[in-house]
């Protein structure tokens, strides 16, 4: 179920567009701002809440990277893993995130604290390599500099 | 030169409308609004900015169709999915400069005759999305956004639509379905958008730093523009510089400087006291270039002529520590990931190539490998729905075409040798791992 608060942000973003469907993306950004991902049931009721068909808002929400259908971890880390991070060591990064926070790519840590997954281009390429951690930017990372990341989320 | 676009970013507060004003910002727009749509469009034609996204298509030939087309209404967007990886030019304007692509959307607007503009900003923008939608907020507090603006009474309202995670949406139908709310994948051309875009009306889609230069094109008018740069592209470039340089970053220097001037006058050089090795010299998608091609002069057709492109200005340096191979195959999964999946020829082609570079690195690599490689570029070549296919062949060919050397050996040797894959610095290939092995993908 969709709370009265997100309801009114969707009716705000819908008022944008000539077209009820072009507000299925923007939905979908505040209900995965709320929630952390998108459930199977709450993307229904943003199907009939724009009146579009089912099918549509779950084919838009599995084909972008940022929208999670699975559930999350409450914050998501995302590792660019393209080439000017690679070149500056983006691989030592995701492999000390992993040994850190004990969990493969794609993986959920035991706690529910942190989503752990690959991600392209972030655009941070003059900070490279450089990682997200939900909407915040970090860069220039090394594997001492992570550990001390990771601490300040709750 | 002083910086242009780039002129107000490093001022404390830059994205407030009442210090980017005292800065310049709007000035332009009552210029604009004093002369008919037709000369605005007019004089961004003669000033012949052509589009910084990749294409380099001529900015007012662009308007003119949308113009030119009597259905009504007619939308402005600006793409500012910015994700041609090693591009990050736009970020510094929507982070820092919001009101600078604002005044040029409303002057774009204004020439073309829309009412409705949207920005869409990549979901890896989230700060830029939050800074765009207050600046959008002042702007129309302040009378520049709305109905009946300025003495001429016209109308134009703006958007942030916020995208989520997908390249193909640089490509500008698939930008205009993902607008619409549906997945990203190209549509058939023709229709152009200038006749048939975003809700089967005329609609310009034009990159962040092409419509921030539009103040600057009214404000010194079209003459004294078309002198910075050289002939066949005018203006400046903010160049996005990464990779194995002391001092990666954003420049924004005239058109026609040299990859040389750039590298080493305003990025420092090569880190750690390395060679130079390898250049892509617009994003990931244009054919990478060597040492050898440090004179050559950073414009479109200067570009073209040796066999590249200028795309967004993205140059990536790669140091002679870079295995090729191992560099390319990051490229590949990169497109792998990205196709729509909508043309065979790309869905099937990235993954091939996927398959076999994971295949060489892992020490498995074939005889035949790199005529493979090479057939599957041709196969591709002209075959795909969008750019993104072709963009993938690129730096698969001309890795090879240059860098033959690090094939063989990777292939010959089953992996890659000491000099390159191995290197700890810059591949990352841990202690302890096989000596004859890639660790990047394998």
């Amino acid at each position: 179920m969709l709370s009265p608060d997100v309801i009114e942000r969707i009716h705000e973003k819908r008022r944008h567009y000539p077209d009820a469907r072009a507000a299925v993306l923007p939905a979908l950004h505040i209900v995965q701002e709320e929630l952390g991902h998108l459930p199977a049931d709450v993307m229904r009721s943003v199907a009939e809440l724009l009146d579009v068909p089912e099918s549509a808002v779950y084919g838009t929400a599995t084909f972008y990277a940022l929208l999670q259908w699975k559930p999350a971890g409450r914050h998501v880390i995302s590792v660019c893993h393209n080439l000017p991070c690679t070149l500056l060591g983006a691989e030592t990064i995701i492999e000390h995130l992993g040994r850190t926070l004990g969990v493969g790519e794609g993986q959920v840590t035991s706690d529910g604290k942190f989503s752990f997954q690959r991600i392209e281009c972030i655009g941070r390429c003059d900070g490279a390599p450089a990682m997200l951690v939900d909407d915040d930017y970090h860069g220039n990372l090394t594997p001492e500099k992570i550990d001390g990341i990771l601490k300040t989320y709750e | 030169m002083d910086a242009m676009l780039l002129k107000r970013i490093h001022i404390s507060n830059s994205t407030d409308i009442d210090v980017a004003m005292a800065h310049g910002a709007y000035a332009s727009v009552e210029k604009a609004y004093a002369m008919r749509p037709v000369d605005v469009l007019d004089e961004v034609r003669r000033s012949g900015l052509r589009g910084r996204g990749g294409a380099g298509f001529p900015a007012g030939t662009k308007w003119s169709f949308a113009s030119m087309d009597p259905k009504r209404p007619k939308y402005l967007i600006c793409n500012a999915d910015e994700g041609e990886p090693g591009t990050f030019k736009d970020r510094f304007i929507l982070e820092r400069d919001p009101h600078l692509l604002i005044e040029g959307m409303i002057i774009a607007g204004y020439a073309i005759g829309a009412e409705q503009g949207y920005i869409y900003v990549r979901g890896e923008y989230p700060a830029a999305f939050d800074i765009l939608e207050r600046a959008i907020g002042q702007s129309a507090a302040k009378g520049f956004l709305g109905n009946g603006i300025g003495r001429k009474g016209v109308s134009f309202d703006l958007a942030v639509h916020r995208g989520a995670g997908a390249y193909i949406c640089g490509e500008e139908t698939s930008l205009i379905e993902s607008l619409e709310g549906k997945r990203g994948q190209p549509r058939v051309r023709p229709p152009f958008p200038a006749n048939a875009g975003a809700w089967g009306k005329p609609t310009v889609v034009n990159n962040v730093e092409t419509l921030a230069n539009v103040p600057f094109v009214i404000g010194l008018g079209s003459d004294a523009y078309a002198r910075i740069g050289v002939e066949g592209s005018t203006g400046t470039k903010i160049f996005s510089v990464s990779g194995a340089v002391k001092r990666p970053g954003g420049y924004e220097l005239p058109m026609g400087i040299t990859l040389r001037e750039i590298i080493y006058t305003h990025a420092g050089g090569i880190r750690d006291g390395r060679d130079l090795k390898a250049i892509i010299p617009g994003g990931v998608s244009t054919p990478m270039l060597t040492a050898g091609h440090l004179d050559v002069r950073m414009d479109f057709n200067a570009l073209l002529a040796t066999g590249s492109m200028l795309g967004s200005g993205a140059v990536i340096v790669m140091d002679d520590r870079t295995c090729m191979v191992q560099a390319t195959s990051v490229i590949v999964r990169f497109f792998e990931h990205e196709s729509c999946g909508k043309c065979t020829p790309c869905r099937e082609g990235t993954r091939w190539f996927s398959q076999i570079y994971r295949r060489i690195m892992k020490g498995e690599g074939r005889e035949n490998d790199i005529e493979v490689l090479l057939s599957i570029c041709g196969k591709m070549k002209g075959m795909c729905f969008c750019p993104l296919g072709e963009g993938a062949i690129q730096p698969v060919m001309s890795s090879i075409k240059y860098f033959r050397d690090d094939y063989e050996r990777c292939i010959r040797k089953q992996g890659c040798d000491d000099r390159a894959c191995r290197s700890k610095a810059n591949m990352n290939v841990q202690p302890g791992q096989s000596e004859s092995k890639c660790s990047l993908t394998g």
